[in-house]
């Protein structure tokens, strides 16, 4: 079976890299360290963690403030509690184009037991409507790792989006995590998935479930919402003419709108999005929630071929 | 201090708050009582206590000064272009398109070290620079200005905490407690007070002054520079639209632009201290 790692862990250790190599890189959290993994900048330097408290509003003023005198500040704390500081992100991050790096974990109805308050689903959009950000949602444990060291290298606002629970690692070392292009996990002719986060493993899932039924899909891991990838899209749209997405994450407003905004104005389809259709999740397990919340891969595959079925 | 440097300074605030007004009145768009309220600091400050560079306003080992009451910014920019950070005349594109000098301050502008505009987030922002310099060993100061109705903020109190647990003696809080706020009085929309109590609660050293005072405000500005391992708050009690009879302790002018004929009374009243 394939190694699992939660995508928090790989930015954790990318942090503790990055850190090491650069003796400007500070991390903040709002008393989630030890659940988003920010703990682990504290191996190589105590000094750099900052401690914020539950307070969440101050902490992304404060990595504001760090990142205008010098410092590269990794703000971290859950993705649903990040949003309480959102204006804050807006008006002081955002607006003034600064190098901060903010992460989001324990993000989608894929957090499970904890249920609605801690499940965020509207994450991707609300950043992403902010000018200057750049919004990334890792697969995989390396993935993220990947990212990290790729976000290290830019001058500019982030949000990254981390989950709570083990993936398979799709990735290996040689991995080249290119931000703004999506990747082509497997190519196809008939349909297209294009997926984020958890939904690229259950898209992957569902193309083997449809390989069965003779159905030939190609599907991309959009890593980077913000840019997004639009040629790839176009070109992908324009060879099969079947455009679906994928995400553990409200319908409106994130991966699947971003894809139909890139349609609408350079090759208008038909297309279906797959994620939480304008609902919220639930406590339960993640599985059992990817279930209800026809979200796994026998929902995606069901998905595919209604989808074809109808087009024809 | 000499009498003559204290003369000039109580010279400086007047202007600023001349120039305030007439960039106002100029734009026909601005906050009037607060640029008022608070001009006397700001001239202690740029004229007296800010280790600063207008030739260099980037210089890493500077004083910063956080305006978190961003509206106030017209009394700002005066003093800012009276130091030398842009020529005075860019005053009059106050609020106009393609202007450096926006409606609430942008870092674009030569000697801004905060993009104010949105109330409580100038200390947060504060505590991120005064860590960094504690980080790196660095001796400068950062200053913050803020208002008393800002203080109804819930950030402001984060902060507070944030910064009394991070122990940052190189952070001086000014609360220009001008006692008037967007639609009527502090204590009648929401009580801050005991305002120097909540703060001594919170960790900081806390000293309380008429902020109208030119010598008590350069003295506690002195005087705080001896405060160690706390943060430092100085309760600035001060009078909105201080200077001009009809603004004075007037909600209306937080936001109102004064018409002609208020705005020939308001400069023929400053213009009386000149």
């Amino acid at each position: 079976m394939t190694e699992a790692k939660a995508t928090r862990e790989g930015y954790g250790d990318a942090l503790a890299e990055i850190a090491k190599k650069n003796k400007n890189v500070v991390a903040l959290d709002s008393d989630l360290n030890d659940s988003t993994r920010s703990d682990y900048i504290k191996k190589i330097d105590p000094s750099r963690f900052i401690s914020m408290g539950i307070a969440e509003q101050d902490m992304i003023g404060t990595a504001a403030g760090l990142s205008v005198s010098g410092k590269i500040p990794f703000a971290s704390t859950f993705a649903i509690f990040s949003e309480r500081a959102f204006e804050f992100v807006r008006n002081i991050i955002s607006r003034n184009k600064l190098n901060v790096k903010i992460a989001g974990s324990h993000a989608g109805i894929f957090t499970g037991e904890d249920g609605k308050s801690a499940q965020a689903i509207e994450d991707i959009a609300i950043y992403r409507a902010l000018p200057n950000m750049v919004v990334i949602q890792p697969c995989d444990y390396i993935e993220t790792k990947k990212a990290v060291h790729a976000l290290m290298a830019y001058n500019g606002p982030s949000y990254m989006r981390l989950l709570r629970n083990p993936l398979p690692i799709i990735h290996d070392d040689n991995y080249k995590f290119e931000l703004g292009k999506g990747e082509v996990l497997k190519k196809g002719k008939d349909a297209v998935i294009f997926a984020t986060g958890t939904m690229v493993h259950e898209s992957l899932q569902a193309a083997e479930i449809l390989k069965n039924n003779n159905i030939d899909v190609y599907v991309v891991n959009i890593h980077t919402i913000k840019p997004i990838d639009s040629k790839l899209i176009i070109d992908l749209a324009k060879k099969t003419n079947c455009v679906i997405t994928a995400e553990d994450h409200n319908i409106i407003g994130g991966l699947g709108s971003a894809v139909a905004e890139v349609l609408s104005e350079n090759y208008p389809c038909i297309m279906k999005r797959i994620g939480l259709q304008d609902c919220y999740g639930e406590s339960g397990k993640p599985a059992e929630l990817y279930d209800k919340y026809g979200l796994n891969a026998e929902h995606v595959a069901r998905t595919v071929k209604e989808f074809l079925k109808n087009k024809k | 201090m000499d009498k003559n440097k204290l003369k000039e300074l109580k010279k400086i605030a007047n202007e600023i708050r001349k120039e305030s007004l007439v960039m106002i009145h100029r734009a026909q768009s601005g906050h009037p009582g607060g640029s008022l309220s608070e001009a006397d600091i700001l001239a202690a400050l740029y004229f007296y206590k800010l280790r600063i560079n207008s030739k260099k306003p980037d210089w890493e080992d500077r004083d910063r000064f956080v305006l978190s009451k961003g509206h106030a910014c017209p009394a700002y920019y005066a003093a800012l272009a009276m130091k030398g950070f842009f020529p005075e005349e860019e005053l009059k594109t106050f609020r106009k398109i393609n202007s450096r000098l926006q409606g609430h301050p942008e870092l674009k502008t030569p000697g801004v070290d905060f993009a104010g505009g949105s109330l409580g987030q100038g200390v947060c922002f504060a505590n991120g620079i005064a860590i960094a310099g504690k980080l790196d060993k660095k001796d400068y100061k950062v200053y913050v200005l803020i208002g008393d109705g800002e203080s109804q903020e819930g950030a402001v109190w984060e902060a507070a905490m944030a910064a009394s647990h991070h122990k940052l003696d190189n952070l001086v809080l000014i609360l220009d407690k001008n006692q008037v706020q967007e639609t009527g009085k502090t204590k009648d929309v929401m009580n801050i007070d005991p305002a120097p109590d909540k703060w001594k609660a919170f960790g900081f050293e806390v000293f309380d002054i008429d902020g109208h005072n030119m010598e008590e405000i350069v003295k506690v500005l002195d005087k705080a520079d001896s405060v160690k391992e706390k943060p430092l708050m100085i309760v600035a009690n001060t009078i909105k639209g201080k200077g001009v009879s009809f603004m004075e302790l007037n909600y209306k002018f937080h936001g109102k632009v004064p018409d002609d004929e208020q705005f020939k009374k308001a400069m023929e009243e400053l213009s009386k201290n000149d």
